[in-house]
């Protein structure tokens, strides 16, 4: 393992992509900042610009609307970084999926983008902050 | 001599160290502030090798050599104000007339590089980072004049090193009724130049999603961190130098008196960027226009009448 690699696992920056969740996950993402879970502790923050973003925090179902943005975004930021697909909406449609504008899911899309993007399904409606912090240790693991 | 002095100690290398250690402490002490744990020792610098090994992105509209020089440049003057301050604090003879002049527009230039990157870069997002940073610029600096043109009435000379002598004979400008209210002129102007809250509209992450940074990624932007790092530290010990008798090498306590001048500076900022909201552009104009500037005045009559 490479000075890099190392010390990207021990710096994620995060950037929210809300592509139409209905705003609970968003408030479980919420939930890592407080004391209680406090995930600064392991370098993990939030930025407001996809440029500066090692991982892609996307919550909801893609619709047609949002989808030139999340390809937008994503090119947006700098590689290497790693999709986290946050909550039942964004893994596999949860209840909307094959509603009339939800034609395709985000791993699709995304991987249509770029065939080696690196992906993360964490489950749940919402998933628990623990589970999120289940999922960044699996995905630094695989890293 | 010259060369270990700007890339060693107390230039480059030290200057990187010393204010990537300072930028952790601000964000425990945030961290501690606000109940969490926050980060270990070593954050920062992980945060900067690993922006160091990403990818830069350039965007479409922008100019690319201003886009990427800008970083360069701004990293430059920040290793050579803090080597400056460095060496002309371990020898004050090393200076030369003006010295103090010299620092002051170096110390703007890291601004001025952040403004002429984020214009090149195209993006909206920047370029209303950068205007602001520009007023900002304006703002701050006259009161900032006025502070150091009182300190060198005060010491009658025109040299850094000069300035230190001073205090070593007559004891710190800072004990003194215009020494303290200059003080705090000088500390809120440099909250500003560090672009920390209350005045960090130019940058302004909820709103500006990163502002005059925004555009910016990888290498780049891991240079313009490290020269604010710099800056982190070279400022609060700009201010130990001109108000508080310096970093006395010489005398036996005297290193451990500046660390612990030196950690105070550092948590006073930390304590007013977590205990006050983000200004306006329009209110932080008026701030440093009106009020800071009437209290810069009133310091610099205090200490023509000796005060
Ligand atoms: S997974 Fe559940 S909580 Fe999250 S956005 Fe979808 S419906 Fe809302």
């Amino acid at each position: 393992m490479g000075l890099k690699t190392a010390a990207l696992k021990k710096s994620i920056w995060v950037f929210h992509v809300a592509c139409s969740p209905c705003n609970n996950c968003d408030i479980e993402i919420l939930d890592l900042l407080t004391p209680r879970f406090d995930v600064e502790r392991f370098g993990i923050i939030l930025v407001g610009s996809p440029r500066h973003a090692d991982a892609l925090l996307i919550t909801g179902v893609c619709n047609r609307h949002v989808t030139p943005r999340l390809i937008e975004t994503y090119r947006a930021t700098a590689k290497p970084c790693v999709c986290f697909l946050f909550g039942a909406c964004s893994c596999q449609g949860n209840v909307f999926k094959g509603g009339y504008n939800v034609p395709r899911l985000i791993d699709e899309i995304i991987l249509e983008e770029d065939p080696n993007a690196i992906i993360v399904y964490i489950p749940g409606c919402p998933p628990k902050p623990e589970a999120m912090i289940a999922g960044v240790v699996k995905a630094l693991s695989v890293l | 001599m010259e060369v270990f002095n700007y890339l060693v100690f107390p230039g480059f290398l030290f200057a990187t160290v010393a204010g990537l250690l300072t930028w952790w402490l601000d964000r425990k002490v945030t961290a501690r502030v606000q109940y969490r744990v926050g980060p270990p020792w070593y954050q920062t610098f992980a945060d900067v090798v690993k922006l160091m090994g990403k990818e830069v992105l350039i965007p479409e509209n922008a100019r690319k050599t201003g886009f990427l020089l800008a970083p360069i440049v701004a990293l430059s003057a920040s290793a050579l104000v803090a080597t400056m301050i460095g060496v002309f604090n371990m020898n004050w003879s090393a200076g030369f007339v003006g010295d103090i002049i010299v620092f002051w527009y170096i110390l703007t230039i890291p601004s001025i590089m952040l403004i002429l990157g984020a214009a090149a870069s195209g993006g909206p997002l920047s370029s209303v980072g950068s205007s602001r940073e520009i007023k900002m610029l304006l703002a701050y600096e006259v009161p900032f004049i006025i502070v150091i043109t009182m300190i060198i009435f005060k010491a009658d000379t025109l040299s850094f090193g000069g300035i230190i002598k001073y205090q070593a004979g007559h004891g710190p400008i800072l004990y003194s009724v215009s020494g303290v209210i200059g003080f705090i002129v000088a500390l809120l102007c440099v909250q500003a130049k560090l672009g920390l809250v209350p005045f960090d509209a130019p940058e302004a992450e909820t709103e500006l999603g990163g502002g005059i940074l925004y555009d910016y990624s990888g290498a780049a932007l891991g240079a313009f961190k490290l020269a604010k790092a710099m800056l982190f530290y070279t400022l609060p010990i700009f201010m130990i130098s001109l108000f508080w008798g310096g970093v006395q090498i010489g005398n036996g306590l005297g290193i451990l008196w500046a660390v612990l001048k030196y950690l105070l500076i550092i948590v006073l900022i930390t304590l007013i960027r977590n205990t006050n909201p983000r200004l306006r552009i329009d209110q932080i104009m008026k701030f440093f226009w009106g009020k800071l500037t009437l209290l810069a005045i009133v310091a610099f009559i205090l200490s023509v009448l000796g005060i």
